[in-house]
């Protein structure tokens, strides 16, 4: 599903920040990115959701080599990625409803259509009581929770999450990992990176680690 | 990859599932309207209308009354027969008119007498002066069918043979004048629409670059959910379409209703010289039911040059944002 062969990323005339990155993310696997702070973990997301471009080196996408792809082939892929950054990236005037539902709006469904997928999902998150609320007057873990609910609505073939649990409690954190289990159980393949040893401990899985820009598999 | 159907939950509550609150925002717009400085651009863009229809109609009634002021001098000329020693000019003046009644083309001829071709004089030399021994000239007035070419010169010929002081004036120097000054009304009328278009472009990028920079953050999300350039395009370029027809309509609209009342505003000036004068050169101000006809497509014109202005303008933006 992803292929990296010797990808280096450094910004601008900077050092660089990742270097000879060779690893596969196959379909429907689960492993957690991790790493100290700074180690480079947001930009690796950022290559894999093609909002940055590797200087130098191979990134294969879903079969596309994407230093090859257009505007509109880079909008088309992403509809089959989900994302969740730290800072959430919520629309301030939709509510949490809406804010869910926009990427089924993106591609044209009918609300009819996906109105009881979009209310579970939120209730599922803890966020039932909070459909029609506006994410200013929602808390970090709120915000954090919609922000996961409409990266994985749409059921993406690839959901990569940048500190998902940093905001919630440890019940709620568990519970997203269940969340994001049962994803990886639909057919999704699943990229968390993350601090929390904790969470990492909770689920065995293949684990991505950054060190000095250098990535370390283990399996 | 095997997927589950995507119809299937992703999670299933069952009976417990929630219903959104009967008054809860599902659709919201994307772009909210209040994001983009829509004000602003609905004056600058009923402005511009209002002056672009202003200068339209301004053009439409002067090459009206030009035209029609040419209509009525081409359909006549003048013959001026001058006193001459040794000759007499009552004989001379039927002898010019009895040999224009010949000519074809001619369908009426009319002699001004002495009095008028005095009081034609009025203005210039006062009233209760005797004109008796002054030579004042004599005048004739013929009147073409429409359509008619007449052969000047052989006419010339002809009226000299038995009058030879009469000269012909068919007014061609007048027309010439005429047809040049209305001529260069349309061209600075449309030097000014072009100004006008112009500036509604610029004005129209600049907004559009300021709506894109106040909603960056939404373009940005937009992309992480997978959206096109084109779907986000489509976004604010209903608000754009609507705002220009907006400012189109209530700039055309204040326009049209300047010129319904235009009647009424001539009539406040009428008694001055400034507005007898306007009156004589231009009539009442009434555009006719085609200039309004203009004016509207005009209107529905700038509204369509605002929604293209803010297309072009958003997918050069667009190609900035991430």
């Amino acid at each position: 599903m992803v292929r990296f062969e010797n990808v280096g990323l450094r910004y601008g005339l900077g050092p660089e920040i990742l270097r000879d990155l060779n690893f596969l993310i196959p379909a429907h696997s689960f492993q957690f990115l991790t790493g100290p702070s700074g180690a480079g973990k947001t930009s690796l997301l950022k290559l894999l959701f093609l909002s940055l471009r590797p200087t130098r080196g191979l990134v294969n996408l879903f079969g596309r080599d994407i230093s090859l792809l257009g505007k509109n082939e880079i909008a088309d892929l992403r509809k089959r990625i989900g994302i969740v950054l730290q800072d959430f990236r919520l629309l301030d005037h939709m509510t949490t409803y809406e804010n869910v539902a926009l990427p089924f709006r993106v591609i044209g469904r009918d609300e009819s259509s996906y109105r009881k997928e979009v209310i579970d999902l939120l209730r599922w998150v803890g966020l039932g009581e909070r459909m029609d609320a506006l994410p200013p007057i929602l808390s970090g873990g709120e915000k954090q929770r919609a922000a996961i609910a409409r990266a994985v609505i749409s059921r993406p073939q690839l959901l990569l999450a940048d500190e998902p649990t940093g905001n919630v409690d440890p019940t709620l954190g568990r519970r997203l990992l269940r969340l994001f289990i049962e994803l990886n159980k639909t057919g999704t393949a699943v990229v968390i990176a993350t601090h929390d040893i904790n969470l990492m401990d909770q689920y065995e899985a293949r684990r991505l680690v950054l060190h000095q820009g250098r990535l370390h598999i283990y399996e | 990859m095997s997927r589950t159907d995507e119809h299937v939950p992703l999670v299933d509550l069952g009976h417990e599932r929630p219903q959104v609150p009967a008054r809860a925002r599902t659709h919201s717009p994307i772009v909210p309207r209040a994001s983009i400085a829509g004000r602003a651009l609905v004056a600058v863009v009923a402005i511009m209308t209002f002056l672009a229809s202003i200068t339209t109609g301004a053009v439409l009634l002067i090459s009206a009354s030009a035209s029609q002021w040419q209509s009525d001098v081409a359909s006549e000329i003048t013959i001026q027969v001058r006193p001459k020693v040794g000759r007499d000019l009552d004989r001379d003046v039927a002898a010019v008119v009895d040999a224009m009644r010949t000519q074809p083309g001619i369908v009426d001829t009319r002699p001004f007498t002495k009095e008028e071709s005095s009081a034609l004089l009025e203005p210039w030399l006062g009233t209760g002066l005797s004109l008796d021994d002054l030579p004042v000239p004599r005048v004739i007035v013929a009147r073409v069918a429409p359509g008619t070419a007449l052969d000047l010169s052989a006419l010339r010929k002809s009226i000299t043979q038995v009058a030879p002081s009469a000269s012909v004036d068919d007014h061609r120097a007048w027309i010439e004048r005429m047809r040049s000054m209305s001529g260069a009304t349309v061209f600075f009328g449309l030097g000014i629409l072009a100004l006008v278009i112009v500036a509604t472009i610029i004005s129209v990028s600049f907004a559009t670059r300021g709506a894109m920079a106040a909603n960056r953050p939404i373009v940005e999300v937009l992309h992480f959910v997978g959206a096109g350039d084109r779907f986000i395009a489509d976004r604010f370029f209903r608000h754009f379409l609507l705002l220009g027809l907006e400012g189109g309509v209530i700039g055309g609209g204040v326009a049209m209703l300047a010129f319904g009342f235009s009647e009424s505003i001539a009539g406040w000036f009428s008694g001055t010289p400034v507005g007898d004068q306007f009156a004589a050169l231009l009539g009442t101000f009434s555009l006719r039911p085609s200039g309004y006809l203009v004016l509207a497509v005009q209107a529905v014109m700038i509204a369509a040059i605002t929604a293209w202005a803010s297309r072009r303008t958003l997918f050069a933006t667009l190609d900035d944002i991430e």
